[in-house]
Formats: structure tokens, C-alpha cells, sequence
């Protein structure tokens, strides 16, 4: 593209620019005494529009007309391999890292929720091909059941979390059972007009779930009976240590971390079994499946509830670590970012899922000052990421069995579902 | 009976709402098989340009002529016709021919970055208006009960139907909706008759986002009150409302819309407002699940 | 008998595709079913794998386990009762590897030494067997296919001959009565045509009856042992290659194909 074109295709764009901000951004709406008030912002508008020009300038001369596809370079894909292992020490490892605060510990706890919720999820999106856009209906239903079961019949943790969890995976299959033969998109939108319902009635039925102020006081898991408060007979007292919050913390970070890894070994190994390859073979092609004598619905009934059943962990292990459940928690933008994060980890892959919830997760969490601009930014990088890899971070499929060696599957063969 | 006459008219206006932004949602999954999931947001984006251009000229609080309120409407229209255009450009075209998925996520990426972005922009609080168009008639009384008819709500039936009744004219008489149906119909064969699936592709959304906008500006008139937050809500019910008339076809996705209003509003009014929200979600899980091919639509039979 | 098709009727809307059609494929051989494009013959497939709902007519196998009423059955169920095919326009699982194609065809007999997938997961079955077993099963039909070298590509990446082998491989994993191969020679040189002739023939000896629909009269005259002739969706011939080939009303379906639709 010569420059000439290059600039005025820049113009152009300047143009659009100020067509899209000039009455939302430039016009500021106030709400003051007595009604609404217009305030002006034109220096903004200046900026957005320049960064229009100067952004589609730079796009259009250094890539061409376009869009470059990213791709990783080949040193970087090799060291893939150590990765898994990388990730898995440091997890182990974090909490007694020097510079690990209680802050970071937190925050670790944040993500590897995330990643669990993404390893559950890719089991139905990635692995079975179903898209599932209610996930955190199942999140939600393990939640409640693990508050209302603790609260109302005052069983421990340990009880309470298989509970939850058959709790979330029966949801995920009454819902399943009538929506599972809509394809692709209807799907995705039935599972998220489920998700919502799920969410208004937590909203609504006030005597049971609290309403909108949601449930408090959740009891607070222990280690064999142990639990973690300054009383006599608590963690610390029995192993003679001082007592200090962060050993709670530091209980809770492991716990979420065996969740997690639990999810991922169930995955990887019923991916190497019949079961997980029908999932995947059901996301190549359902006729061809039919044809072969898989039972189709009962195929992704399973996937739909082993997914929501590890959904149901994580949501009883988010109860008990905030101690308080409300319906705010499970509005549809975390079935969204669930979602995103497995599309962007690269479908089916659990390495790429981890890494995508540590960026998306991690790499918001930098921008937590910026409270607004958070999901800004975060829809924004969604757009992006898709333009320039639509196949996600990992776009290459590993086989579950081989005769020789084993060899990814380029991403162009495998299908994404329907 | 008084009471449900009165339902019905708030129904019926509703509904036009819907029908409105769910003409868009058929039209994009015509033509490019994919939910423009950010086109919720998009009729967000028009109520909000509708009130900035109603402040601009002064209308806050009063009541609008006629001229002012067409100017608000003219604008609205315009600007987000752009947004439309935009997002598709930005967010879809690129995308076009790749993995399935793809599209979906950037779309709702879309939607998560049009509602915060407006958030950002316009502040997160709710911005009351108060009524530009005040008054109404009374239609009969009976036992203390009045049945009101007022001027906004008969002004948003007149200007849906004008402009439903305008956009039926381009999509059936013009050479552009020719070509508009000819890609819906085969977009390959189109592509090789000549016609510029591109420009088409834009265009649709462009019509779509104009009349998302005259449902939002027409949401601003009826509520007075919007916020960043409205297009989600109203974007599912108003998908629901294009499935259950039969997505792909634009009589159907009117036909739903006043449906859908009318379903909302006789639930709120005799059942639990509550639990308004879940009716509209249970008919769509409903259509989907027993006739996904809606009221008007075409049945798709799967060869093999 | 292997199968027995009576009097089977399908309409789409207003269309009869399948117009009260009987015949029999016989066991432990090669029934081929001809006729020219839109005869109606794919559907006849559809219908007997389920695919379709027949409207009319009755479908019975003749299987393992004595007389079973397809027409009745969901389509994953006539796949266990015996009944294996091939697709028109193939469709395999492009993106699992050749191997992970005979495997997913090997499903319920692993399903089951899994303990339902539970078993599995835990490590307590008898699913190392099984799936010993399973390979097996699939280097067997691999090799029979000349597939063995490429058993660790995906398979969406295999030339087209190969896909149509691999496809049929798979169909024999689930180890069927009989085999439903719709076109499988359509797109093959003639060298690759002979190929296949030869290995449908060593199917047949193995003891599986095939339903062939096929469009090259050299390969359905040369191995088949009973022809069945559709035209608009009716039979108008029955027989060996022989009587088939010499049978007037055939002759004028296929020379006459195009001024058919005024004929009729
Ligand atoms: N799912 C369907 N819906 C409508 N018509 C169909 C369907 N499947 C097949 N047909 C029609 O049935 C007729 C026979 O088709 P088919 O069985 O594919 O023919 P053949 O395989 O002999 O070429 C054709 O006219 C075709 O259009
Ligand atoms: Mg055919």
C-alpha cells in the first residue's frame, strides 16, 4: 500500500473516530440538580481521534491491508513442553516464595479459581464441542448447595463439597437433557438464558437463598477437624505454631490447588479412555458418531455434567472461602470470561486454558485501579486476541493414543464443535 | 377488562421495542449465520446519543416538539449506524471464514467492551430525563380504573410502523435489498453474480444499528431513564423475540417482538413482576427447544 | 436374508424421495443398488441407518440376535445391532488421528470394559485389555486398508483415497453384519477402483454382507452378486449383473435420464 493510500485510509479512519466519540465521549452527561447536564470534552476527543489516525497509520504501513495472524515463533512453541512443569513447581511452590504477601496469595487463589472453572469448562467446550455459555449456573448451584447445606444442616466441608458437586452435575443435566440436541450458537444462548434464570430466581426467592443480600456467615472449612482460628484446639495451637491469619490463607491456596489439579487429571485421563475420545470425536462430527452406535445425548450429558459437577467444587469452595454468597457473584460476564479463557487458552488444551487464566485473570488484576476501565480493557482483549488468533494461545490438538510417537495435530484439522 | 386493555397497550408498545432490535439479530444471522451479540449494547449506545442529542437541544425536563424529537431520532440513527458499522468492521470482518467460534467470542467481547466503554464515558449512574412527551388520552373508565393511551406510546407504534413500513420497502423494492436477500440466500453464488457481499455485510449491519437506535431512542421517550446496562436485557429478549418469529425472517422478528412485550407484560401484571425476566428466558429455552425453526421461519431439514 | 426392506415410503413435504420399494440382501453378499443421480438411493441408506424416520414401510435385520425392526430404533442403536456405513460425502473425525478414528469406532465394546468410565478413571478395569484388543482390531483393518504407516496423522490430513479406505476401515471396527457403503468409489483412479474392489470382496469373505450404492458400473458388475435398480424413487429392476444390465427399463433410466422428467 503506498503511503498516499496509507493516510488517507488513516483519514478516514480519523473520521470514523470522530463520528463514534465526539457525541459520547466529547458530551458528558451529568446528573446535577433538577435533571441531566451536558459537560464537553473535546481535548479527549482530540486524543481518541489522533490515536485513530496515528493507530491505523501504523497498522496499515507496517501489516499491510491484512490483519497479521500471530503465530508463536518456534523456540518459544519448543518450550512449551517444559512449561506444564514450569507452572506446576511455582504453583506448588508460591506460597513460600520470598515476596509472597498475602496480597499475592489472594490473588493466586483468584486465578487458580479461574483455572479450575476453565479446566471444567473445557471439558464441555473444548473436549465435547458444546458451547456453554450458563457455565456459572453450575458455580452458582455448588455455591448455594454448600452454603444452605453448612447453614441449615451444619455439615463440614468435606461433606458438603461431593454433595455440591452431584448437586451441580444433576443441574447440568436437567438442563442438558432437553437443550443438548440444539446446535452451536441456540446452544450457547439456551445455557446462558439458564444461567440468568438460575440468577433471578437466587435473586427472588428471598426465604431460601436470601435475595440480593445473599447468605453470610458460611462456616469455614478445616484441615482434619482442625480449624483455623486462635482457639485452643485450632491449627496453630495443635502443631504449637503462633497463630496468624495466613495460615488460613495458605489452607485455602492448597485447597483450591488440589481442586484444580484433581480437574485436570480427571480430564487428561478420560481423554486417553473411550469416554473422552466419544467427546471429541462428538465435536468432529455427531453424524458420523451416530453411525458408529454412540449414544449421542448420553455422550454429552456426561461431558455437560462432569463438567458442571468440577463447576459445583469450585463454586462450594468459593462459599466457603468468602463465607458469603449473593447472586452478584454470578451474573453472566463470569460465564463470559470462563468462557473466554478456554477459548483463548486454545480449545482442549489444559496448558493453554492455565496460561490464559493467569493472563486474562492476572492481567487484569494490574488494571484494578483503573476499576472502570477493568472490563474495558478486558472486552477489548478479547476482540484482539480473537482477530489475531482465533485458534487460542495453544492451537494444536495432541493425539490420546499412538502407534509411534506421538504428534500435534494442526489446528486447521480439528473442528471446533457445532 | 379495563385492566387488561391497559396491558395490552403497554404490551403492544413494548413489543414494538423489541421487535425493532430483533429485526437486526435476524437480519445479521440471515445473512452471516452468526448472533451479533454486541447488538444489545448497540441499542444502548442509541438511547444514549438520543438523550445527548435531546440535552444538546435543550429538551431536558420539557416537553419536545416535533421537530426536535425527529432531529433527536435522525441523530440517534445516524450515529449509531456508525457504531454498527464499526463493530462489524472491527470486530467481525476480520474473522470472517475462520473457526465458528471466533466470531461469537469477539462478538460478546464486543458487548462487554461497548457497555463498559459507555460506562466509562458516560458515568455509571442512571440518567433520568423526565418525560419529553407528556400527556396521553383516556380511553374509557370503569370502577376508578382509567385506561390510558398516552402520546408517547402511540408515537412509538407510529414510528415503528413507519419505519418497519420504510425498511420493508428498501429490502423488497430496492436493487440494494435484492442484493441484501440474494446474500442471505447464497452468499458464494451472490459473490460470483457480482454483487459486494462486503459492502452488503456492512450495510446490514448498518440497518440493523439504525433500527436499534429508533428502539432506543423510543425507550428513552417511554422510560426516561436509561443506563449503560439496559442493552443486555433488552438484547435477550429481543433475540428471543427473532427466534420465537423464526430467525432469518424480518415479519417473524416483529411478529416475536410483540410477543415477547405482550408475554412481559400481562406476567408482570397478573403473575409476579419478579419474575418478569424468567418468563421471557423460559420462552426462549422453550421455542428453541420444541420449534427451533420459530413462528414464520423456515424449516431446516439436515441432509446427510 | 440380511436385510429385508418392505414396501419403505419417504416423503419430504411433498416430495416421495422413496417410493414403496421392497428387496432383500441376501447374507454373505454383495447387494449393489444403482440408479441415477437423485434416484433416491442415499435416502434409501438414511432411512435404513436411522438417519431418517421412514414414512412408510418396514425395515427388518436379520442380526446376531435374531429379527430386529430398524425403523423403530434410534440411529445408535442400529449401529449396535449390526448395521456399519459409509457417508456420500465423507465424514470422518478430522482432527483425531487414524488410530483415534478405529478407536472411537471400537466405542461401546471399550465403554463397557471401562465400567462406564468410572472404572477408568480410578485405574480399576479390565480396560487395558479391552483397548489391547481394540488395537489390535485396528492395526487388522489398517493393514487390510494399507493405512498402517499412517496411523498417527490426523486424518483430515490423508489424500482422498485414503479417506474413503479410512472410512470404511472404521465402519468394520464396529464390526458389523452389514456394511452400507454409499459411493466409496466415487473419486478414485481405476487403480485405487481395483483396491477397493479387492477389499470389499475380502470383507465379503470375512463374512459381512454389503449394501453398495455406486455409480462405476465396473466395480458393481464386477462383485456383485445382486443388483437392485431405483429410479424416481422406485425399483424398476432386480437381478444379477447379468439380467440387471441387459433389463430394457434400466437401459432407458440411464440413457434416458435427462427427458426422464417429461416421461414421468
Ligand atoms: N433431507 C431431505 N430433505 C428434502 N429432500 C431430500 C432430503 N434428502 C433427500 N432429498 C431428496 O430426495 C431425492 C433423492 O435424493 P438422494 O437419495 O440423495 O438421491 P441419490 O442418492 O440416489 O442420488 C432428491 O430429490 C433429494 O433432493
Ligand atoms: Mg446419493
Amino acid at each position: 500500500m503506498t503511503p498516499v493510500a496509507a493516510v488517507r485510509d488513516a483519514g478516514l479512519a480519523a473520521l470514523v473516530a470522530f463520528g463514534l466519540f465526539a457525541p459520547l465521549v466529547g458530551l458528558r452527561t451529568d446528573v446535577v440538580e433538577g435533571g441531566l447536564a451536558l459537560r464537553g470534552r473535546w481535548d479527549d476527543v482530540a486524543w481518541l481521534v489522533l490515536l485513530a489516525f496515528v493507530g491505523r497509520l501504523a497498522l496499515l504501513l507496517l501489516a499491510g491491508r491484512r490483519l497479521p495472524r500471530l503465530t508463536l515463533p518456534a523456540p518459544l512453541a519448543r518450550a512449551g513442553q517444559y512449561a506444564a512443569p514450569f507452572f506446576l513447581g511455582l504453583a506448588l511452590l508460591l506460597p513460600w516464595l520470598p515476596f509472597i504477601e498475602r496480597y499475592e496469595l489472594d490473588l493466586g487463589i483468584l486465578v487458580l479459581t479461574y483455572v479450575m472453572l476453565g479446566w471444567g469448562l473445557n471439558i464441555v467446550v473444548g473436549l465435547a464441542g458444546l458451547l456453554d455459555l450458563g457455565y456459572v449456573a453450575f458455580y452458582a448451584v455448588g455455591a448455594y448447595s454448600y452454603a444452605l447445606l453448612s447453614l441449615t444442616y451444619g455439615l463440614s466441608f468435606w461433606v458438603c463439597l461431593p454433595l455440591a458437586g452431584i448437586l451441580a452435575a444433576f443441574a447440568g443435566v436437567l438442563l442438558g437433557f432437553p437443550v443438548l440436541r440444539l446446535r452451536g450458537d441456540y446452544l450457547a444462548i439456551v445455557t446462558l438464558a439458564f444461567g440468568e434464570i438460575i440468577r433471578v430466581v437466587l435473586t427472588n426467592w428471598t426465604e431460601l437463598t436470601g435475595g440480593p443480600n445473599g447468605l453470610s456467615g458460611i462456616p469455614r472449612p478445616g484441615l482434619f477437624g482442625l480449624s483455623f482460628t486462635s482457639e485452643e484446639g485450632g491449627f496453630a495451637d495443635f502443631f504449637g505454631l503462633d497463630y496468624d491469619p495466613v495460615h488460613r490463607v495458605i489452607f485455602l491456596y492448597y485447597l483450591i490447588l488440589g481442586l484444580a489439579l484433581l480437574t485436570n487429571w480427571v480430564t487428561l485421563r478420560l481423554r486417553r479412555q473411550p469416554l473422552g475420545r466419544a467427546w471429541e470425536a462428538l465435536r468432529e462430527d455427531e453424524i458420523a458418531c451416530r453411525a458408529l452406535g454412540i449414544n449421542v445425548t448420553v455422550t454429552k450429558l456426561t461431558a455437560f455434567a462432569i463438567g458442571a459437577m468440577f463447576a459445583g467444587f469450585a463454586g462450594s469452595f468459593f462459599a466457603t472461602r468468602q463465607a458469603f454468597v449473593s447472586p452478584e457473584s454470578f451474573t453472566f460476564i463470569e460465564s463470559a470470561i470462563i468462557l473466554a479463557i478456554v477459548v483463548l487458552g486454545g480449545m482442549g488444551s489444559q496448558l493453554g486454558v492455565a496460561v490464559a487464566a493467569l493472563l486474562l485473570i492476572g492481567g487484569t488484576e494490574l488494571f484494578r485501579d483503573l476499576a472502570e476501565w477493568r472490563m474495558l480493557i478486558f472486552g477489548a482483549a478479547m476482540v484482539v486476541i480473537m482477530v489475531v488468533r482465533p485458534r487460542g494461545l495453544v492451537g494444536t490438538r495432541t493425539p490420546s493414543i499412538a502407534l509411534g510417537e506421538k504428534r500435534a495435530i494442526g489446528g486447521t484439522y480439528v473442528s471446533e464443535g457445532h | 377488562m379495563a385492566y387488561a386493555l391497559q396491558q395490552l397497550i403497554n404490551g403492544v408498545s413494548l413489543g414494538m421495542i423489541y421487535g425493532l432490535i430483533a429485526v437486526g439479530y435476524t437480519m445479521v444471522y440471515g445473512i452471516i449465520g452468526m448472533i451479533n451479540f454486541a447488538h444489545g449494547d448497540v441499542f444502548m449506545v442509541g438511547a444514549f446519543v438520543s438523550l445527548i442529542t435531546a440535552l444538546l437541544l435543550g429538551l431536558g425536563g420539557g416537553a419536545a416538539g416535533p421537530g426536535a424529537l425527529l432531529l433527536v431520532l435522525l441523530a440517534g440513527m445516524s450515529v449509531t449506524a456508525l457504531y454498527g458499522w464499526t463493530v462489524e468492521r472491527v470486530a467481525y470482518r476480520p474473522l470472517r471464514g475462520s473457526f465458528r467460534l471466533a466470531p461469537l467470542i469477539s462478538a460478546i467481547g464486543m458487548s462487554i467492551l461497548l457497555q463498559n466503554y459507555v460506562q466509562v464515558a458516560q458515568g455509571a449512574r442512571v440518567k433520568p430525563t423526565g418525560t419529553l412527551v407528556p400527556g396521553g388520552v383516556t380511553l374509557m373508565e370503569t370502577d376508578g380504573f382509567a385506561v390510558q393511551f398516552s402520546y408517547v406510546q402511540m408515537l412509538i407504534i407510529v414510528v415503528t410502523l413507519a419505519v418497519l413500513a420504510g425498511f420493508t420497502v428498501l429490502v423488497t423494492r430496492t436493487p440494494m435489498g435484492r442484493a441484501m436477500r440474494a446474500c442471505e440466500q447464497d452468499r458464494k453464488m451472490a459473490a460470483l453474480l457480482g454483487i459486494n457481499t462486503d459492502r452488503i455485510i456492512s450495510l446490514t449491519f448498518v440497518i440493523g444499528a439504525a433500527l436499534a437506535a429508533v428502539a432506543g431512542c423510543m425507550y428513552l421517550l417511554r422510560y426516561g431513564v436509561i443506563d449503560f446496562y439496559i442493552g443486555f436485557l433488552a438484547g435477550v429478549k429481543a433475540f428471543t423475540a427473532a427466534v420465537l418469529g423464526g430467525i432469518g425472517s424480518l415479519p417473524g422478528a416483529v411478529l416475536g417482538g410483540l410477543l415477547i412485550g405482550l408475554i412481559e407484560t400481562f406476567w408482570s401484571a397478573y403473575f409476579s413482576a419478579q419474575y418478569k425476566d424468567v418468563a421471557a428466558f423460559s420462552i426462549l429455552i422453550l421455542t428453541l427447544v420444541l420449534m427451533p425453526s420459530g413462528l414464520l421461519g423456515r424449516q431446516e431439514v439436515e441432509k446427510v | 436374508m440380511i436385510l429385508d426392506v418392505e414396501e419403505l415410503t419417504m416423503r419430504f413435504g411433498g416430495l416421495t424421495a422413496v417410493h414403496a420399494v421392497s428387496f432383500q440382501a441376501w447374507g454373505g453378499e454383495i447387494t449393489a443398488l444403482i440408479g441415477p443421480n437423485g434416484a433416491g438411493k442415499t435416502t434409501v441408506f438414511n432411512c435404513i441407518t436411522g438417519f431418517y424416520r421412514p414414512s412408510g414401510g418396514k425395515l427388518t435385520l436379520f442380526g446376531r440376535n435374531g429379527e430386529v425392526a430398524l425403523q423403530k430404533l434410534a440411529g445408535h442403536r442400529i449401529a449396535r445391532a449390526g448395521v456399519a456405513r459409509t457417508f456420500q460425502n465423507i465424514r470422518l473425525f478430522p482432527g483425531m488421528t487414524v488410530l483415534e478414528n478405529l478407536l472411537v469406532a471400537q466405542h461401546n465394546r471399550l465403554m463397557a470394559a471401562t465400567g462406564w468410565g468410572i472404572g477408568a478413571v480410578l485405574g480399576l478395569s479390565r480396560y487395558p485389555a479391552a483397548e489391547a484388543e481394540a488395537l489390535e482390531r485396528a492395526k487388522h483393518w489398517l493393514n487390510a486398508t494399507q493405512l498402517l504407516d499412517r496411523a498417527d496423522d490426523p486424518a483430515g490430513a490423508l489424500p482422498y483415497g485414503a479417506q474413503r479406505r479410512l472410512e470404511i476401515a472404521r465402519a468394520m471396527c464396529t464390526e458389523p453384519v452389514l456394511l452400507c457403503l454409499d459411493e466409496p468409489a466415487a473419486g478414485l483412479n481405476p487403480r485405487e477402483s481395483d483396491e477397493l474392489s479387492a477389499l470389499l470382496l475380502q470383507i465379503r469373505a470375512q463374512g459381512t454382507s454389503i449394501l453398495l450404492i455406486e455409480h462405476d458400473m465396473g466395480v458393481v458388475m464386477k462383485i456383485s452378486d445382486h443388483v437392485v435398480v431405483l429410479d424416481h424413487g422406485r425399483k424398476i429392476a432386480d437381478g444379477t449383473p447379468a439380467e440387471v444390465r441387459a433389463d430394457a427399463k434400466v437401459i432407458s433410466a440411464y440413457l434416458g435420464e435427462g427427458d426422464e422428467d417429461e416421461a414421468a
